[in-house]
């Protein structure tokens, strides 16, 4: 049995994925700063568009808080290039490519009968802990509100 | 895409208030929010579906609408809304919008000033307040309180406070006007 979604109070496993065919980007090139990453099915379908597209809009709000967004699914480097172009993203969007969907399976949102990820969220703490996760209806855009609601919190925490 | 959309528990956390455009009366037993943009294909369908819902509903229905522009797929939205709001300020909103909606192949500046010529509103002032970007503010509230709300793409409804996450068609849309109505 794989094991359910990593929750909250876990570690973020680390990763090195490609973000360009010769660039790569690591989670703890981010430690300091809160990390929000989104996995997706895949560049292109409808759905996963409008979220990506919708969490674009949101990059203001997101850096309030110091966080970055990293995107992910099982797309090759390319397509991501050619899917933030037409869409005009402002963030990176990670191949989760080769070994296909390895991140996705060790963050536990590998769909392995589809062979893309689940549609899950984790906020990751500015020392790599997971401090709220969840995994979306495959077909649901899960909007934003929860991500804001988590970084909220972490930005209380950091206050008080 | 709506199709594969399913029951949410996704709520309005801005309520209704008196800087919001609203068609229909406050004792309408229900009341639809729509979060739109409107240079968004899909808001535009939505826009004729709502004619002919509004038409229908009489006084039973009370239909709000907040600026959702999502810019950076809908480069002319964000000016779009402001000129929305601009109109509004000059008593017009509703007819802005629903020229907007009718033309959404035509929106630069020179097309908004049109309509605005069109609705013979104050020029120079209609002008001046889109070059200043006076209502940017008023529009951004709108997007970030239906962020809040889980707005998750456009259009998206609220009927009675509740995220519509079924299709938009005039059946499905009445059908939970109706259910919301009981």
């Amino acid at each position: 049995m794989d094991q359910g979604p990593l929750e909250a109070n876990t570690p973020a496993p680390d990763f090195a994925l490609h973000r360009t065919p010769d660039q790569r980007v690591s989670l703890h090139e981010f430690r300091g700063n809160p990390v929000i990453l989104a996995f997706y099915p895949a560049d292109w379908s409808p759905v996963c568009g409008d979220q990506m597209v919708l969490y674009n809009e949101i990059l203001p709000e997101f850096r309030r808080h110091d966080a970055a967004l990293l995107g992910i699914s099982v797309d090759g480097a390319w397509c991501h290039l050619a899917f933030a172009r037409d869409r005009k993203l402002g963030f990176p969007l990670l191949a989760d490519f080769e070994p296909k969907g390895e991140v996705a399976r060790t963050y536990g949102v590998y769909r392995k009968g589809d062979g893309v990820t689940e549609r899950a969220l984790f906020v990751i703490d500015d020392g790599g802990i997971i401090r709220w996760s969840y995994v979306s209806p495959i077909g649901v855009n899960p909007g934003a509100e929860g991500i804001l609601k988590a970084l909220e919190s972490l930005s209380a925490r950091a206050r008080s | 895409m709506t199709m594969h959309r399913r029951a949410s528990t996704a709520e309005l956390v801005v309520p209704v208030r008196a800087s919001d455009h609203v068609l229909g009366p406050a004792t309408a037993p229900v009341t639809l929010v729509e979060y739109g943009d409107f240079e968004c294909p899909h808001c535009g369908m939505a826009h004729a579906v709502l004619e002919e819902l509004l038409a229908a509903a009489g006084d039973q229905l009370r239909f709000v609408f907040r600026n959702f522009p999502l810019t950076t797929v809908h480069p002319h939205a964000e000016n779009a809304a402001e000129a929305a709001e601009a109109a509004g300020a000059q008593g017009r909103f509703w007819e802005m919008h629903d020229l907007l909606f009718e033309n959404q192949t035509a929106l630069e500046d020179d097309d908004l000033v049109a309509y605005a010529a069109a609705l013979g509103l104050n020029q120079a002032r209609f002008i001046r307040e889109l070059a200043s970007h006076t209502y940017a503010t008023k529009v951004r509230e709108d997007f970030t309180g239906g962020v809040r709300s889980g707005v998750n793409g456009t259009p998206t409804f609220f009927v009675n406070g509740y995220r519509h996450d079924d299709s938009f068609d005039l059946p499905t849309l009445a059908k939970a006007i109706a259910r919301a109505a009981e």
